[in-house]
């Protein structure tokens, strides 16, 4: 990937200076607890900037503004994205601020937040427009001074001769942003040893406006002459409107408007209230079209399925039939996990105004871009006329990578010719979900003189089967015979990626699964592994397989030596889960003890090979945050359809975990040189087997289906 | 519609609204006071937490009708420079992640603080057990409150 470099960003950039856009920045930034910035290292606002390409602008002063690209969802990469451009800029990171970019495909390559891939696939570009940059600065400096750039160097925004002159950012940027932009590839990049950035906490950007309660999300966003709307759907899946009638909503103080689009019907409000009111009183008949799925349905056809081959297996090694035939003794588990909501802390939501000259949209997205071309073909409209603004969003969890709600909102506006802000109530986010997919998997292994022989994976999924190259995980390449059948199977449900999709719940399967047929062989957790992955190593079966050996060991190791595996206190039972996903290898170690003979989750201790760590505080929080979302969904994700409808409606019947519920997370880093990877999810998918894991060591009970807690059993 | 004066932050405000307006809706949608989030409108999650004369109250339930000179405090006004011990706290654990609840994680603890100058984790626990952090920052929040305690 090279730098989008473009010309056209001089323009841009001149373009909302003039509008006021430069100056807000620094005037945001200046509001924020002005006392908290040392004056002293703080630059001055500019009267100009200059910019240099799509991320990176210099004022006179030397402050320095890096556009982050991508759509901050909390993973933090508002703060540690810009931190790689900083680096190879070499600036001191107190004269940098941070802005949002807008959407623009010709500027930046993947808008995206998803699948843990900003950081690793932005770092090769990040690098090489903070080095680009830097090199025009240095190459005006060597210029103005009738000198070699090679005899020049910078130090925190400020370029050095070897004699002793100096020039800084701000003094040079005039210049400098006129130059030709070299050839990416001729411009080095920094050794990692010399990274005096990455690798450095730094702050989240926005941490001044989150908490002096400012407008950054979606939600808190208002335009003059705006009006708010609710949405009234179908209550069940499979359902579709046959009438309505409003006369109530109509009455209600505040209500501008009813309006139906396709099987759903829209109030239009002066206020939020008023709109969700108005839709409370709202009368509709629905009729059902589709079949009303139930979770029973769910649960029997996902075992129905488990029982049968797929017509096309994904991967065949060896012939698992003929060893289960020969083996001596064959050892099954079945495992089973519901449907789950995204259950966002900010509700989805959207800014639309639709006129004849523009469609502008403002809010929390995951895929801008996707959704721009969707918003396109809705309402046959030019892409170019779709501008789309990126707000901070109130988690996503995948669930933001869906724009029907900006979609929803693009069509409300397009209708009633206003600016709306479409609001989702916690029932509408709750009931208007892409969930993720009930699954069931099916472990089946052949034990012939106390090795596993044969070992078959069957996946039962509804509107998905496991994408690219999962069928090749691990213990794949360690075992003889393997053998992997997908079934997916149609739901009306509507389904997608979940936080760590497929690995979310397969990973908990495979690691529960991988304890209790070690137990069964009478051998230890994680010595059962290391036996496997040291054939993987040394004798692989079959068409590569998809993890590296070395680097998932090494986080084995790792975990096992710093929670003292096999040796822990009296009373403390630890459980062992390790799982690559997301390019990042993590291995955890659960530890529960009883506390009045109930089994309490108290630590987990983390390992984590994701290279090279850009930002380790706010790395830390990810691997946290991950591990006790798995923790908290493995225990209390209860999620249930009757008839097409989701019983679940708000927080007080879908049990989120709480503080108290939640473990200390101890968290310790593989040192690595590597290209950074990914950490939104992939510290997710070994929790929920690690604490399962834990709990039969307490126990003895083991654990078959998500979640181990109904929420009637404690809020019933 | 009726007319309402609330004090808000040390200054009185005067808004028109239905009387079951909750006065979370009156501080987002009439005073433009957004730090205060909508989570689930039925007191479960905590985004919306305020005080009310120094107590952490669920404004999302609480009629406008109902407020009358009790002193409303949000995220904006719990101090003048936004240098609350937690604020301070916040900083320098880098607590949130996509920071929708800190709002309301924050107005809950200042009144735990303001109540237990030196809560045992038990007691922050208990106290915090009402406000939801989806992307599960509470290893983070707990720190933080301990550390702005030891300040106190």
């Amino acid at each position: 990937m090279t730098p989008s470099i473009n010309k056209s960003r001089r323009n841009f950039i001149k373009v909302s200076a003039a509008a006021g856009g430069g100056m807000l920045i620094g005037i945001n930034f200046l509001n924020c607890a002005p006392d908290k910035i040392p004056v002293e290292v703080m630059k001055a606002i500019p009267k100009e900037w200059f910019e240099f390409d799509s991320y990176i602008k210099i004022g006179e002063t030397g402050l320095v503004t890096i556009f982050s690209a991508n759509p901050e969802i909390g993973q933090n990469i508002k703060t540690s994205m810009p931190m790689i451009v900083a680096e190879e800029l070499d600036v001191d990171w107190k004269d940098v601020v941070v802005e949002q970019a807008p959407l623009n495909t010709e500027w930046y390559t993947r808008q995206v937040a998803g699948g843990s891939q900003s950081i690793r696939q932005g770092w090769t570009t990040l690098r090489r427009a903070g080095a680009l940059a830097r090199k025009m600065l240095v190459d005006t400096a060597a210029d103005q001074w009738q000198s070699e750039s090679a005899d020049c160097y910078v130090e925190k925004g400020i370029v050095k001769h070897k004699d002793g002159r100096e020039l800084s950012y701000g003094e040079l940027a005039s210049q400098a942003s006129q130059r030709e932009t070299p050839d990416p590839e001729s411009v080095p990049l920094k050794k990692s040893s010399d990274f005096s950035i990455i690798g450095k906490s730094k702050r989240n950007v926005d941490m001044e406006g989150i908490l002096s309660g400012e407008p950054l999300f979606g939600l808190d966003y208002k335009r003059e002459g705006m009006i708010y709307a609710t949405a009234m759907r179908p209550p069940a899946f499979g359902q579709i409107l046959k009438d309505y009638d409003d006369t109530e909503t109509k009455k209600i103080n505040g209500v501008l408007d009813v309006i139906k689009f396709g099987d759903k019907i829209a109030v239009l409000a002066e206020n939020t209230w008023a709109a969700m009111k108005g839709k409370r009183v709202l009368k509709a008949n629905y009729t059902q079209e589709g079949k009303a799925e139930d979770s029973e349905y769910h649960s029997k056809t996902l075992r129905d399925h488990l029982e049968k081959k797929s017509d096309e297996p994904l991967r065949v090694d060896g012939n698992v039939d003929k060893a289960f035939a020969e083996a001596d003794e064959i050892f099954e588990k079945t495992y089973e996990a519901p449907f789950l909501p995204h259950a966002c802390m900010e509700p989805m939501n959207f800014f639309a105004h639709v006129t004849d000259e523009k469609v502008d949209m403002v809010g929390p997205i995951q895929t801008p871009a996707w959704t721009q071309s969707r918003i396109a073909n809705l309402l046959e409209r030019d892409a170019e006329d779709i501008t789309i603004q990126m707000t901070r969003m109130g988690g996503g969890f995948g669930r933001r990578l869906y724009g029907d709600f900006a979609l929803e909102a693009a069509e409300i506006s397009h209708l009633s010719k206003k600016p709306i802000k479409l609001v989702f109530s916690r029932e509408d986010d709750m009931l208007a979900g892409t969930y993720r997919p009930a699954s069931a998997y099916k472990f089946k292994v052949g034990i012939k003189n106390s090795e596993v022989t044969a070992y078959h994976l069957t996946e039962a999924f509804f509107n998905g089967s496991m994408f690219g190259q999962m069928h090749s995980n691990f213990p794949c390449g360690a075992i003889e015979n393997y053998r992997v059948d997908s079934h997916n199977i149609p739901s009306n449900v509507t389904t997608g990626a979940w936080r760590a999709p497929y690995a979310n719940f397969l990973a908990y399967a495979e690691q529960a699964f991988l304890d209790e047929l070690a137990t069964r062989l009478n051998k230890d957790a994680v010595a059962l592994r290391l036996e496997l992955f040291d054939k993987a190593k040394n004798n692989p079966v079959g068409e590569p397989h998809n993890y590296e050996v070395d680097k998932f060991v090494g986080v084995i190791k790792l975990a096992a030596e710093k929670s003292n595996w096999g040796n822990a206190p009296d009373g403390v039972y630890q459980g062992f889960s390790a799982y690559y996903s997301h390019n990042t290898y993590v291995a955890e170690v659960a530890e529960v003890v009883v506390k009045e003979k109930v089994p309490t989750i108290q630590k987990v201790i983390c390992a984590v090979d994701c290279g090279i760590v850009i930002n380790p505080k706010a790395a830390l929080n990810q691997i946290e945050g991950g591990i006790i979302d798995g923790i908290g969904h493995a225990l209390y994700g209860d999620f249930n359809f009757v008839a097409g409808q989701t019983q679940s409606t708000n927080y007080h019947q879908y049990r989120l975990i709480r503080m108290p519920e939640s473990p200390e997370i101890e968290v310790h880093f593989v040192e690595s040189k590597n290209d950074p990877t990914g950490l939104g999810e992939p510290t997710l998918p070994p929790a929920g087997g690690a604490l399962a894991n834990a709990l039969a060591a307490a126990t003895g009970e083991r654990y078959y289906s998500q979640p181990f807690v109904k929420i009637n059993d404690v809020l019933g | 519609m009726a007319t309402y004066t609330i004090f808000v932050n040390g200054s009185s405000k005067t808004v028109n609204a239905d009387p079951d307006t909750p006065l979370l809706w009156v501080l987002r949608d009439e005073l433009g006071l957004v730090g205060t989030k909508y989570g689930c409108g039925i007191a479960q999650c905590g985004a919306c937490t305020v005080h009310l004369d120094g107590a952490a109250m669920r404004s999302c339930v609480l009629p406008i009708s109902t407020i009358s000179d009790q002193k409303v405090i949000t995220i904006e006004g719990l101090d003048s420079e936004n240098s609350h011990p937690l604020q301070e706290a916040w900083r320098e654990h880098d607590v949130p992640q996509c920071g929708y609840c800190q709002a309301g994680q924050i107005m809950n603890a200042a009144a735990l603080l303001k109540e237990n100058k030196n809560p045992s984790d038990d007691a922050i626990d208990e106290a915090m057990r009402g406000n939801i952090c989806r992307c599960a920052t509470y290893p983070r929040i707990k720190k933080a409150i301990k550390t702005a305690a030891d300040k106190l």
